[in-house]
């Protein structure tokens, strides 16, 4: 049963890889412009180039799981609250509701002149918006949770500690997930955003300083790869939630 | 009689609401002794489950008092087992996790868990669904997985709110049975919060009947017959559910129109 989930969603890939090909192919064809090359032309430009895009990979790779840690590991304790203690959420719901929609992407100006140009102000832009996203949603879970567990939970002699870790956090794993799912595609989004505005490291910055020279192929080694960095992020959270949730799969 | 397993004395619960304060419940008083089975009967809204919330320690009453073995009742009792309508079990633990929740919250080695938890599930007949999952058992199976987190903790006191109201009319029979030989075996006190009055003659050897909001104690019914054998087809059954059918019906009516109103 296991090697047949595998077997279909190997098979799925392909199909989605060949749907992608084939629409780049034709789209590149219709365009008929050197700034979009067409996969076979594109694809090579990842081995050509790869001395100068692994190293900028990493980089990119590095800053964006360490700010999505960051933003996670502060999220989760202050979403538990919220969604559990109706006084912290009085005091920190009308905060939020002002704060979530803010588009935080317009703060790297403000960053990159507190913070300079390395690792710190993509970091903390990152952190920013997946914590937002992730207070959020754990919030709403954590609000959700049948009162009865809990009371069943408590009769059977449950401290507050126990609470979280059997009913509460439990309860709020797939959600968690799914916003760290969601947020991971921002969160590259952002990545590029603030790589190609500052600095001269990463993904973002090796795409826009090609686009600048006009080197389209070099640009588009650049885009590929910052495609499989989000592929990368997105498939890890979703082996994290089959780990994590199996329970929900059953029946 | 010795001193009761459980005593509740003088309650009253008090909400506070968007639309002033609802009395849920008023002036309570029942003893219910060791090993004995209660049923308490009464249309929704009557404060059932609140009593039995204020007999499990979970909420404290706005006056008067619940004790057990003569101690006033402050918090959870270790050997007070309560089973809600949903039954309280965790989708994200097997049968034997769930099971075992409530030895495990009190530190119980894990050696001697497993053990006792083996136990509980064969005595309800979930032995080979150790694995399983909630969502993987049926109704009736989460029920009886209810019944066996009760049986690990070596309840004494039994208490049930609606615990069968979500299962169809021939499993819920099936379920009454279980729960009656499971009492008869284990010999704990046994209080069940019903609406149905057919499940309050047959596990009930005291029926307590109560009004609507503000919930009061109506009567108290003796059925002691209820261990006898094929109790459902005793003529003296259906004598019993009649006549307290329309002990509900008069207290139902002597309350207010509106009541009537909203059943029609």
């Amino acid at each position: 049963m296991p090697k047949n989930i595998v077997a279909r969603r190997v098979l799925g890939y392909v199909f989605a890889i060949v749907v992608i090909l084939a629409g780049w192919q034709l789209t590149a064809m219709a365009v008929s412009n050197s700034v979009l090359p067409g996969p076979f032309d594109a694809f090579p430009m990842v081995a050509q180039y790869f001395g100068e895009l692994w190293p900028a990979f990493l980089v990119s790779l590095y800053r964006v799981v360490v700010a999505m840690a960051i933003g996670t590991v502060l999220a989760i304790p202050l979403g538990l609250a919220c969604g559990r203690s109706p006084r912290a959420d009085a005091v920190f719901a009308p905060i939020l509701y002002f704060l979530y929609p803010l588009p935080k992407v317009v703060l790297l100006p403000v960053l990159i002149v507190l913070l300079g140009l390395a690792d710190a102000p993509k970091i903390v832009l990152i952190a920013i918006t997946v914590f937002f996203q992730v207070l959020v949603t754990v919030r709403d879970a954590a609000k959700s949770v049948p009162e009865e567990s809990i009371l069943s939970m408590r009769s059977l002699g449950a401290n507050r500690l126990d609470i979280y870790r059997h009913a509460i956090i439990p309860a709020t794993l797939p959600e968690l997930f799914t916003a760290l799912r969601i947020s991971s595609g921002t969160a590259v989004a952002i990545l590029f955003f603030a790589e190609g505005i500052a600095g001269s490291t990463g993904l973002g910055y090796f795409i826009v300083n090609a686009w600048a020279l006009l080197a389209y192929p070099k640009m588009f080694a650049g885009i590929i790869a910052m495609a499989v960095l989000g592929v990368i992020l997105y498939e890890l959270f979703d082996i994290a939630e089959r780990r994590f949730t199996r329970w929900r799969r059953v029946r | 009689m010795g001193e009761p397993k459980l005593r509740l004395q003088g309650v009253s619960q008090v909400y506070e609401g968007a639309r002033g304060e609802t009395c849920a419940l008023e002036n309570m008083n029942i003893d219910v002794a060791s090993g004995e089975a209660i049923a308490i009967l009464g249309p929704s809204g009557c404060g059932k489950s609140t009593s039995l919330l204020v007999a499990a320690g979970l909420r404290m009453p706005t006056s008067g008092a619940a004790f057990v073995d003569g101690q006033p009742v402050e918090g959870p009792r270790l050997n007070t087992a309560l089973i809600l309508q949903d039954f309280g079990l965790l989708p994200w633990k097997t049968a034997a996790e769930n099971a075992g929740l409530g030895l495990q919250v009190r530190r119980v080695p894990k050696r001697d868990r497993v053990a006792r938890v083996a136990d509980a599930l064969a005595k309800v007949g979930l032995a080979d669904f150790a694995n399983a999952y909630p969502a993987e058992l049926s109704g009736g199976m989460r029920q009886r997985l209810a019944m066996a987190r009760a049986l690990t903790c070596d309840a004494d006191l039994l208490l049930m709110d609606e615990p069968l109201s979500a299962l169809d009319a021939l499993l819920r029979e099936e379920m009454q049975d279980m729960l009656k030989r499971t009492w008869r075996e284990q010999g704990y006190a046994q209080v069940l919060v019903t609406h149905s009055i057919e499940e309050a003659v047959y596990l009930g050897q005291r029926i307590v009947v109560m009004s609507p909001r503000p919930g009061r104690v109506t009567h108290v019914v003796d059925n002691f017959e209820m261990l006898r054998e094929d109790w459902r087809d005793d003529a003296l059954f259906f004598d019993r559910c009649r006549a307290l059918r329309e002990m509900l019906r008069c207290v139902a009516s002597g309350q207010s129109e509106r009541g009537e109103a909203r059943h029609a």
